[in-house]
């Protein structure tokens, strides 16, 4: 649905996107993760036709942004990072404009506005002059003129930026539900975000692509470990000594004691070996309590961290 | 076509959003308003003093309603329309690059000439409302007096060609820049250069005072207010107008190779 191919541009003597490679396909979720200053924005401008590329190529559902821009712009839907928006025009006015003026049909231009004001839960605020909005139902009014064409793509820049927890969950949904059918490409320096949302991550920094995987494959190729959190009650340096003989494991982080003997540990195991069963008796044997055992993820913020500054 | 509507519609709208258009238009008919009050008493004053002195009454023009209160009057609205349209046109593009709502509008699928003529149409019809509503001022000379009906049809084409103009140029300044200050300031020094820059005619050589005095705005509504339609000046104009469009236009599509 969306290729991109080699990118570079150029800011003046700024270099913003070094060769950004990467494609989408029809229906999925990709996230667009990265630092700030990455090029996220960039190459989301240069996808929606805003500006061309200062090389390489890029198309949209199989038309070149730089040779057909016009019937790029028809099939997409883009929510640019700030919203920036019309303040002294009414929601419903504003909503039936950029439907006209992304092609909807006069006739069907009532029905869709109202059908996109309910998706987006809009219809409270209708009437009001979209300056006088906060910025969760700015947002909502943004995301909703980016659907108002029913895009195949949709571009979405830091879509839940600035909004209060409650209003992100509902975002999420939202952007949740679009999916399917048709393809989005969502930028966001939450990480949480990204393994909540998407199929598939892009990490750019500097302007390169730096990883393309699925969050979860992201998270093993990384640690390249199972880890596990485990709280015991025991003489600590027995403790470490007992768990390090287990066949399998790599090595046992203490992380901290507190005062009536119980001590947390970290314990990192060889790829592919399930020591969760030994870990117990193991435990037990020794007249030790095990107070909890679980399985500890790497966070993509650990990812990300680790991706970012190997490079 | 069709987004050309659009484009219009809203923004025509939103000068009546904002207390803009409504300032701007009652400002603009105060002070023509004003300028004709004082033509039309003058020129009340000295018909009273000529029926008592043949001598005053002799005088060529003097008692002329069309010399010396229609074509004033036409005069001294092209100046007011000078201050005036600035204020209207530094909205246009530069509003849209300062909230940034131009990233929107320039990924929709619309052409820029699309976006640059529904701006300037809809500048163009408030500016057509302000000057619909001078037609007050020649109603009352026609029903008190016996003007010349032709140089007041003249007189309005004249002033709809320079007013297009300060449109056009006004729009070429705000698509320069995001501040609407130095949008309005622009257009301000600009308009002005042009209209003053025949005074330097007279000092300027053979050649160079003739193609000054010939890009000056004001020499070629002098026709107008006479009643005269010379096909140079609705050319001058014309090419004035899209000229500066063709710039702004330009203007537009340097996002494509700038960086």
């Amino acid at each position: 649905m969306i290729e991109v191919d080699g990118l570079t541009k150029y800011y003046g003597n700024y270099h913003a996107l070094k060769g950004v490679t990467f494609s989408v396909a029809k229906g999925e979720i990709l996230g667009f993760l990265g630092p700030n200053g990455a090029g996220k924005t960039t190459t989301m401008r240069i996808l929606t036709c805003f500006f061309p590329p200062t090389s390489g190529k890029a198309k949209v559902a199989g038309f070149d942004v730089f040779e057909e821009p016009l019937e790029v712009r028809k099939r997409i839907g883009y929510l640019p990072e700030n919203v920036p928006l019309y303040k002294d025009m009414i929601v419903e006015d504003y909503l039936a404009f950029a439907a006209g003026i992304k092609g909807v049909e006069s006739k069907k231009v009532k029905g869709i506005v109202a059908k996109v004001m309910d998706e987006c839960v809009l219809t409270d605020v209708s009437y009001k002059f979209i300056g006088e909005l906060s910025k969760g139902y700015r947002q909502r009014v943004g995301l909703a003129q980016a659907l108002v064409n029913d895009p195949e793509v949709l571009i979405l820049d830091e879509p839940t930026i600035g909004l209060d927890p409650k209003q992100i969950i509902e975002i999420r949904k939202l952007i949740k539900n679009l999916a399917g059918r048709r393809t989005v490409i969502l930028s966001t320096h939450i990480l949480p975000e990204v393994s909540m949302t998407c199929h598939r991550v892009v990490i750019i920094n500097d302007g390169r692509v730096i990883a393309v995987d699925t969050p979860q494959n992201l998270t093993s190729r990384v640690t390249g470990a199972n880890r596990f959190l485990v709280k015991i009650e025991g003489p600590s340096q027995h403790v470490i000594k007992e768990i390090e003989s287990i066949n399998g494991v790599e090595k046992v982080i203490k992380k901290d004691t507190s005062a009536n003997g119980i001590g947390e540990y970290i314990i990192e195991s060889v790829k592919g070996k399930d020591i969760k069963k030994e870990i117990a008796p193991c435990v037990v044997n020794k007249g030790w309590a095990l107070l909890e055992l679980r399985p500890q993820e790497m966070s993509l913020e650990d990812i990300f961290v680790k991706l970012v500054t190997k490079e | 076509m069709r987004n050309f509507y659009l484009i219009f519609k809203k923004e025509f709208k939103s000068y009546f959003a904002s207390p803009v258009a409504y300032v701007v238009i009652t400002m603009f008919l105060i002070l023509t308003g004003y300028f004709f009050y004082n033509s039309l008493a003058l020129f009340s004053t000295i018909s009273f003093q000529a029926t008592m002195n043949p001598m005053l009454a002799k005088q060529v023009g003097l008692l002329n309603i069309t010399e010396s209160v229609v074509r004033p009057l036409f005069g001294n609205i092209s100046i007011i329309l000078l201050l005036m349209e600035p204020l209207l046109t530094m909205r246009l593009f530069s509003e849209e690059k300062k909230s940034g709502t131009i990233e929107l509008l320039l990924t929709y699928p619309v052409t820029d000439m699309g976006i640059l003529l529904g701006k300037f149409f809809a500048c163009m019809a408030v500016f057509i409302i302000m000057i619909a509503l001078t037609i007050l001022y020649p109603l009352l000379v026609i029903v008190f007096g016996q003007p010349e009906i032709g140089p007041i049809i003249t007189g309005y084409i004249g002033v709809f060609l320079v007013g297009a103009s300060f449109v056009s140029l006004g729009i070429f300044a705000s698509s320069l820049t995001e501040n609407q200050i130095i949008a309005a300031t622009v257009a301000f020094g600009l308009l002005l250069l042009f209209w003053m820059i025949s005074f330097s005619a007279s000092l300027a050589g053979q050649t160079l005072g003739d193609i000054l005095s010939y890009i000056s705005l004001t020499a070629h509504l002098e026709g107008f207010a006479k009643g005269v339609i010379d096909t140079t000046d609705i050319v001058y104009y014309l090419i004035f107008i899209s000229l500066f469009l063709f710039l702004t236009l330009r203007i537009l599509e340097s996002k494509k190779w700038r960086g």
